[in-house]
């Protein structure tokens, strides 16, 4: 190839278009301007998003990452940029998902004098990042982006940053084209999976005489949801998700019983102490899905299957593990394990159900009393129904969170877009954004609490400038839902620093040129939600709802996983 | 305290072999803070293997722990490989120097017998000062340190233990060599 001389800057643009980048998230600033100044010439084949703040345009990058499958790119400047896009960096890592993160940097000459907008952003970002490296020469612009594409994407997924020194933006390298990396002698991304590994999984399965498959966000990862249905199906295995796990198999599964954790279905959690086998796959047995560790699967033997050996007896000790990609372990299961009947077994987590559905669900949709305030459980369901085929799911975090995955159905994989592990108030909106630039054809849904809305609500500028079309539910009780919870139920009703005045959501919107429209009776909700999805742009519903309202079950903190209250004054068991 | 029990704090030496790249001991050092562990001693060299870094750290904490902080560290992407190893799975060695002002040390004592019952050398004598060396296992740094502290050391500093491994396997060895496999594999 000819060798052309061209600056660090323009290096970076042609190596992330290389990689098949055709969207990056940023904001511009002193340290990366020279990278801003050729992506002028190159929008036709690069576009950029401009958020109104760091943090969006990380959680932006996010929503785009677990929609499409592709690591989302990030490009902001220096020192605040860089600390401002921190709190996604942690998310990111907690919940495997794939990022490029572009951090401008002082000129070398600087490095470690406290220069105007330096920060250590190596230093920071090592304990919450997969990867992290300094730039400051061009000539490793290209080869450093290819290595940072093939870490994010490959093996547990996960952001790097890579942080480049203004001067190696630009100084001028020989251009002699792109190499993209698939191999570092340092990184075992995918292990072959031993044949006796299997073998063993695959005995112990056909033993089983009550198992159960816990599905996680690593099934969805590796895009292992078909060979998980086969394995379910000709086996007859109960299959439950985590949260991240959500829509790895369809709402609608015969085989699936619901969600596990601290608000997850009574099914799974109850059946959890029940089972024989555990077949964790792609999970991490997070202290929300075991509650107390001591009491958790006391009956089971645990096989975990990930991609992540650092997560195998990390929180709970298994009996085998299978260390590799989960599509690959559950194909090479399918054939090894034999058609079976576990008739008795299903019927438990049927009960479970009914008993659920009478206790918590019935009035968590509205059913019980028609007249009441309207639910959050209700307006999450009535959402999803109206959101035509295979709708993408955004929470924020909070009840809105647990309440609209609850009641959301899903019908194709990565239909939930949502912030697990770290827990992130402020992550719906502008990963909402992300998610729909990542799928413009289907429904994204967005639910919202009053306060985690105000955490990023500027980037409702982002959705006027780009008419993203995303639909915004805001569930408005004027509190911090969640916390008043924990106080109602185990702080003796002081309710500290949870009231909230807030603003009027529809004018905010209209500023911003969003439509939007408030709701506050059950009469009004249906056609709302209607006018709503049939708008051809954003949409803003500000529901109002019962401040009192609570979600159930739960598992409390630090009790057994079948400790579970179905109201203030039941725990379940099933003679109830 | 036997190394089987599982909570009992056992003194763990933990080798990680690794590319040398800027930030590496940043990434080691975050994993103990953040599990609590105190690392007693630490010291970096090149190795046997081109291009490998080694270093060996040494800590008190329970077996548990640090299967997990083992793991932690192989995670990272710069680490080859990391071990965890107890006294008995390795030989080991550690040097100190003392710096001890030579009046009384002349007056007061048989110099030789000192140096040879502890089979220390002495590396400088000035007219203040003798600085001496040892090398050994702690306890026997710490015997000479003991019995010289009558005579007022002035400055005393011991290494991080450095190990090798009694064991026939070279692990990372065989590691780089499945590795340089898979590599020829993809692109050939």
């Amino acid at each position: 190839m000819q060798q052309e001389e061209i600056t660090g800057a323009e290096a970076l643009i042609r190596s992330l278009i290389a990689e098949g980048v055709d969207r990056v998230f940023g904001y511009p600033g002193g340290a990366i301007i020279p990278v801003y100044d050729k992506l002028y010439d190159y929008t036709d084949s690069l576009t950029h998003v401009l958020v109104r703040h760091e943090q969006g345009a990380i959680h932006a990058a996010q929503g785009y990452a677990r929609v499409s499958g592709r690591p989302g790119v990030v490009i902001v400047t220096s020192g605040p940029a860089a600390t401002n896009v921190m709190t996604g960096l942690s998310d990111a890592t907690m919940d495997s998902t794939p990022l490029v993160v572009i951090t401008g940097q002082v000129n070398e000459s600087l490095l470690g004098s406290d220069a105007f907008q330096e920060t250590d952003v190596v230093g920071i970002t090592q304990p919450i990042t997969k990867w992290a490296y300094q730039i400051r020469r061009a000539e490793d612009i290209p080869g450093a982006v290819a290595r940072a594409f093939y870490i994010a994407g490959s093996g547990r997924p996960g952001p790097v940053v890579l942080d480049i020194a203004k001067n190696a933006q630009n100084e001028l390298l020989q251009w002699a084209g792109y190499k993209r990396c698939n191999f570092i002698r340092s990184y075992l991304p995918s292990p072959e999976i031993p044949e006796a590994d299997l073998r063993r999984v695959a005995d112990m399965i056909n033993a089983a005489e009550r198992p159960m498959i816990i599905s996680g966000h690593g099934v969805m990862i590796a895009q292992a949801e078909e060979a998980l249905a086969q394995l379910a199906e000709k086996a007859d295995i109960p299959v439950a998700s985590t949260l991240l796990g959500l829509s790895t198999m369809p709402t609608a599964h015969p085989l699936f019983k619901g969600m596990v954790g601290m608000h997850g279905n009574v099914g799974p959690n109850w059946n959890t102490n029940r089972a024989d086998l555990i077949v964790a796959i792609g999970m991490r047995f997070d202290d929300r899905v075991t509650g107390e560790v001591e009491h958790y699967a006391k009956n089971a033997r645990i096989v975990h299957i990930d991609i992540d050996a650092s997560e195998f007896d990390k929180n709970v000790p298994t009996s085998a593990t299978i260390h590799g990609d989960a599509r690959k372990a559950l194909e090479g299961l399918l054939p090894m394990v034999i058609p079976a009947k576990h008739t008795e077994w299903l019927a438990t987590f049927d009960a479970a159900h009914r008993t659920e559905y009478d206790t918590v669900m019935r009035d968590a949709l509205g059913d019980d009393d028609p007249e009441g305030p309207l639910r959050m459980g209700e307006v999450a369901r009535k959402v999803s129904i109206a959101a035509g085929s295979d709708p993408v799911l955004v929470t924020d975090v909070g009840q809105n969170q647990m309440l609209s995955a609850r009641y959301f159905n899903y019908s194709a994989p990565r239909s939930i877009i949502t912030s697990g592990g770290l827990g992130t108030m402020g992550f719906g909106l502008p990963a909402a954004i992300g998610a729909k630039m990542a799928a413009p054809q289907r429904q994204v849904c967005v639910f919202c609490g009053d306060g985690g809305f105000q955490m990023t609500m500027q980037e409702l500028g982002t959705i006027m400038q780009y008419g993203t079309a995303v639909k915004i539910i805001v569930l408005n009780n004027d509190y911090l839902g969640n916390v008043r919870q924990w106080q109602a139920m185990f702080y003796n009703n002081r309710f500290s620093q949870t009231p909230m005045v807030n603003p009027n959501f529809i004018e905010i919107a209209r500023a911003y040129g969003i439509e939007a429209e408030n709701v506050a009776h059950r009469r009004e909700l249906d056609a709302a939600i209607r006018r709503m999805m049939d708008w051809p742009g954003a949409y803003l519903l500000n529901v109002r709802v019962d401040e009192r309202d609570m979600v159930f079950p739960m598992t409390p903190n630090g009790k057994p996983v079948d400790y579970i209250i179905l109201d203030r004054n039941t725990t379940y068991s099933p003679e109830a | 305290m036997s190394q089987n029990d599982t909570t009992q704090p056992t003194l763990f030496t933990v080798a990680v072999f690794a590319e040398n790249h800027v930030g590496l001991m940043n990434q080691l050092s975050i994993i103990f803070t953040r599990r609590c562990v105190n690392i007693e001693s630490i010291s970096a060299s090149c190795c046997s293997i081109p291009n490998v870094h080694k270093i060996t750290l040494s800590c008190y904490s329970d077996r548990q722990t640090m299967e997990k902080i083992i793991k932690q560290i192989e995670k990272r992407i710069d680490v080859l490989r990391a071990f965890l190893y107890t006294d008995d799975e390795i030989v080991y060695q550690e040097v100190a120097l003392y710096k001890v002002p030579i009046a009384r040390l002349i007056d007061e004592t048989d110099l030789e017998d000192i140096i040879r019952r502890h089979g220390a050398r002495i590396l400088e004598i000035n007219r203040h000062n003798v600085i001496i060396e040892k090398t050994g296992h702690n306890d026997e740094t710490e015997a000479l340190f003991n019995e010289l502290r009558r005579y007022d050391i002035r400055q005393f500093v011991r290494s991080g233990r450095v190990a090798i491994t009694k064991s026939p396997a070279e692990l990372v060895d065989r590691f780089i060599s499945e590795q340089e496999e898979r590599r020829l594999r993809i692109e050939p």
